[in-house]
């Protein structure tokens, strides 16, 4: 495996404000990797460093072998040397330019010969599907077919990475689900290097080979195959961003641990005692079932909401309180319509252990 | 990536020479002469010396010029403000009829060069030679006319007349954009109208009332031709018609152009703090209520009023354009001034004598719109330099291009022109005194405003990714500036020049200081023609001119309508 991209001791800050202080990571060839995090973390920051539209304030950016960007040695190579396809978030079609002269550009720029511009441009249109459409002006196409566009323009001269920076938050719903299987199609079509920037773990998800967590400090959490970042979070922060979490606090007596200031044991997954420490378990909704007569833990309804399509409760366990959620159809047929104040079952597939610590930071 | 591409970055050289270019322009053309005057202004004999500038400002003439020039100032910032708000709220806010029409009406003034409407109203009413006047004073059988136009309340009025748009403008934008619930919440809340008026509307409007009637103070303070014609002759002198007077008397003797250095110093202070006033009150917050949609604003039913309201509009309209363009074209036809306005009289032997025989006019005419155009695209591609490094550049130093973009906007026409003659008269190597070049670089440094205020608004259009974009496909700077950047500006480009090119080809106040005898403008070939008692030919010469600009006008209305499209 050869890394494409290297990113050794970046550090950048924009007046007092300081958006990494030493980054480090490394992408490999043809893998689709996503950098994920929540807003303001200085993911944009990411992309435009490598691109060239900012420069260091110290460490080394090397692409495909080269250097980029090397504060020690004063290196700066220019955005238009850098053979990088990109899609902006606001994607950054132009607008004076038909959908055919957006996407000539980069071929233009390389000075190809117009038949081959042609053909390239034709067949890019088709593989967008965008059939038809090469003389509009991008002020006549819908905000899906833009994005089209600059996929197409980011992709045509056939780059060695395409830098995606939260290219479908501008999209509705359908259409956002449509394109991500869509761009992952053209990055195994094309077997390109793809770095996608987004807050959206659910993209991340369904098209990364692997994925990065950045915190708002700017700082790599973990980074891993979709799998791993979703199953076995590095910490508590991973844990909470990559969905709707619960917590419990846990109390440890005599090597056995206790939900809250009750006396029911939890045991599934648990860590070695280790005395005086104090723990939280996660869980995802889906991680719990319930039952009316037996589970692991007894507790109390304290609110059910019907959502339509699900169940909705808050159950109330020594103290503490956690959600579920059950498919409506099922827990009617399978009598488990709660009223508020009912006792209830709770049984765990899957807990994660963290630090108690850790909750400070999740809970900011 | 090939190994060439392996370089030390050059692309920063360029934003350097940008910039430093961006610089240099602002400064040769606008801080340098600036400078020169507060230089003169407080130095004698290479010493600092402000006992001299108090003594300068406390003569009789220099204190009487700005007193007056405060005075008329405030009397047609006053009227304006009142005239301007009004007619600004019937068009947006009443169901009067034609509305439209009415609002575009509203703007003609604007057409109307102010001291070509000066001169009409000369005409009209100059105490005993005015036209209307004498039909006064034959009717009544008196000697008394009816009312003398070489007054404060004389130049104020036709001051007045001119520059209400001002006000208008702002102000129907004003009530255009504001959110209409914002009024009707307090309807609901039980308010009445005039409530409603006092306590909503009239203080959420008050920003660009103020804003506006700013600008027309700050007009007004360096006004020129309005002055020069109707306020000489009773001894009415302003800032700008003192310095004028001063160094025209004097051909540039060092006294007068100290008196008109100190003078130009209080004229660009006030403006600096005219313009910062009016910041501060256009970025107040509660001038944000005020969005950027159109709403559809509640009206006024105005019930038995609409008509005659709508017939006071027309009667002003007629009274304050109609009138004195009729009398400029009449003059203009007649042989001499005072004859009586009949047919029999009338002939178009002055327009052809002016635009074929006349060297004078033509030349000026000439001189006009070669210095017009010539004006408006050197500043036009400076401006858009200029602003590109503001809105859009990171580079170290900016700060200062910032600050010296300011200053276009602060400094009035007269002071420009004693700057330029300050600078560009042989005391530093160069010498354009008395060639069409020094009227060209006063021109560029009077319009340079303009110029970045339309480039600036336009590139502040233009997102940062669509440049980033280019850059990332592969296109240097430059070709980003050329394919990118450029073709978006255009339509910002295209107004900026416009914007220039019409007032550039009625100028006065500049080219009036430093004309030569082959270098007249327009402006000043009426403005001499007039002095020198050639009333007659200077009303047909005027008269060509409003020609010249109603065409002018005509044209740039359609080319900006199709860049707008």
């Amino acid at each position: 495996m050869e890394n494409i991209i290297r990113i050794k001791g970046v550090a950048k800050a924009f007046g007092k404000h300081t958006v990494y202080d030493n980054l480090n990571l490394d992408i490999v060839k043809g893998e689709c990797f996503t950098l994920l995090g929540p807003s303001g973390c200085g993911k944009t920051v990411l992309i435009r460093l490598i691109a060239g539209h900012e420069v260091p304030d110290a460490g080394k950016i090397e692409i495909d072998n080269v250097v980029v960007a090397d504060s020690e040695t004063g290196t700066y190579v220019a955005p238009e040397r850098r053979t990088l396809g990109i899609v902006f978030q606001d994607y950054a079609v132009w607008p004076h330019m038909t959908v055919y002269q957006n996407i000539a550009y980069p071929l233009k720029m390389e000075k190809r010969p117009k038949d081959e511009i042609n053909q390239l441009v034709m067949r890019m249109i088709d593989v967008v599907g965008m059939n038809g459409l090469d003389k509009r002006l991008p002020s006549e196409l819908s905000g899906g077919q833009q994005q089209r566009v600059a996929l197409a323009r980011a992709l045509v001269a056939d780059p060695a990475v395409m830098l995606l920076d939260e290219p479908l938050s501008n999209l509705d719903a359908n259409l956002r689900e449509e394109m991500r299987f869509e761009i992952k199609d053209l990055q195994r079509k094309f077997g390109i290097t793809v770095l996608y920037v987004t807050h959206d773990q659910e993209v991340a998800l369904a098209i990364s080979d692997r994925i990065a967590i950045m915190d708002k400090q700017g700082k790599i959490r973990q980074i891993g195959t979709p799998y791993e970042i979703f199953e076995e979070p590095a910490d508590m922060f991973v844990f909470k961003f990559m969905g709707i979490a619960n917590f419990l606090k846990i109390r440890e007596a005599d090597g056995k641990f206790y939900v809250g200031g009750g006396t029911q044991e939890v045991s599934l997954n648990a860590p070695k005692a280790n005395v005086g420490h104090e723990w939280v378990v996660g869980f995802r909704p889906s991680d719990v079932s319930v039952s009316r007569t037996d589970g692991t833990l007894k507790g109390i309804v304290r609110r059910a909401n019907f959502l339509g399509a699900t169940m909705d409760y808050a159950i109330d366990i020594d103290g503490e309180t956690l959600r579920t959620e059950i498919v409506t159809h099922e827990a009617i047929s399978s009598n488990l319509m709660f009223k508020e104040g009912e006792e209830i079952f709770v049984t765990f597939k899957a807990l994660h252990w963290f630090d108690a610590e850790q909750l400070k930071e999740v809970e900011e | 990536m090939s190994q060439s591409a392996i370089k030390k970055e050059s692309s920063f050289g360029v934003a350097h020479i940008i910039l430093f270019l961006a610089i240099a322009i602002l400064v040769i053309f606008v801080a340098w002469p600036v400078l020169l005057i507060l230089f003169n202004a407080f130095f004698v004999g290479g010493k600092f010396n402000s006992k001299d500038f108090i003594a300068v400002l406390t003569e009789p003439d220099t204190f009487s010029a700005l007193k007056n020039s405060l005075v008329i100032a405030s009397m047609t910032t006053i009227g304006s403000t009142i005239v301007g708000t009004f007619f600004a709220w019937l068009v947006t806010r009443t169901d009067l009829p034609y509305k439209k029409f009415m609002k575009g009406l509203f703007l003609v003034p604007f057409m109307l060069p102010s001291f070509i409407g000066a001169l009409a109203w000369k005409m009209l009413l100059s105490p005993n030679a005015g036209y209307i006047n004498r039909l006064f004073m034959r009717i009544f059988e008196t000697d008394q006319p009816l009312f003398n136009i070489y007054s404060y309340l004389g130049i104020s009025l036709v001051e007045v007349m001119y520059l209400f748009p001002f006000v208008f403008i702002q102000v129907c934008g004003a009530l255009e954009r504001m959110d209409p619930t914002l009024e009707e919440s307090a309807r609901i809340s039980g308010a009445g109208l005039f409530t409603i008026t006092r306590k909503i509307t009239i203080p959420l409007v008050l920003p660009s009332i103020m804003s506006g009637a700013l600008l027309i103070m700050l007009y007004s303070m360096a006004h020129f031709g309005t002055v020069a014609v109707l306020g000489i002759e009773q001894g009415i002198y302003n800032i700008p018609t003192l310095i004028y007077e001063k160094i025209h008397q004097s051909a540039g003797s060092f006294e007068s152009i100290r008196t008109g250095a100190v003078l130009s110093t209080v004229l660009v202070v006030t403006a600096a703090a005219i313009i910062w006033a009016q910041q501060k009150i256009l970025s107040k917050g509660h001038y944000q209520i005020i969005g950027g949609k159109s709403f559809r604003p509640m009206e006024l039913k105005l019930r038995g009023l609409r008509y005659p309201l709508l017939f006071f509009c027309l009667a002003y309209i007629g009274f304050t354009i109609l009138l004195p363009t009729a009398i400029i074209f009449m003059i203009g036809s007649v042989d001499t001034y005072g004859v009586p306005l009949t047919w029999a009289n009338m002939s178009l032997a002055n327009y052809k004598y002016i635009l074929t025989e006349y060297d004078v006019t033509k030349d000026a005419i000439l001189n006009s719109l070669s210095l017009g155009l010539a004006a408006a695209a050197i500043t036009m591609f400076a401006g858009v330099m200029i602003s590109y490094v503001i809105v859009k550049m990171k580079v170290k130093g900016k700060g200062i291009l910032e600050f010296l973009g300011m200053l276009p906007f602060s400094v009035p026409g007269s002071v420009i022109a004693l700057g330029v003659i300050l600078a560009w008269s042989g005391k530093f190597g160069i010498n354009l005194y008395n060639t069409v070049w020094i009227i060209l670089v006063a021109y560029v440094a009077r319009y340079m405003a303009f110029s970045l205020r339309a480039n600036t608004a336009a590139l502040e259009q233009v997102h940062d990714s669509l440049m980033e974009a280019s850059r990332s496909c592969g296109a240097t700077m430059w070709q980003s500036l050329k394919d990118i950047v450029i073709p978006l500006v255009r339509p910002g480009m295209i107004s900026a020049f416009f914007l220039i090119f019409l007032p550039a080809l009625r100028e006065l106040t500049v080219s009036i200081m430093l004309y030569a005898p082959t270098t007249r403008t327009i402006g000043v070939a009426i403005y001499t023609l007039n002095e020198d008692g050639e009333t007659v030919m200077s009303a047909a010469l005027a008269g060509i001119a409003l020609i010249l600009i109603v065409i002018c006008q005509s044209i740039i209305n359609r080319i900006t309508k199709k860049a707008g499209e």
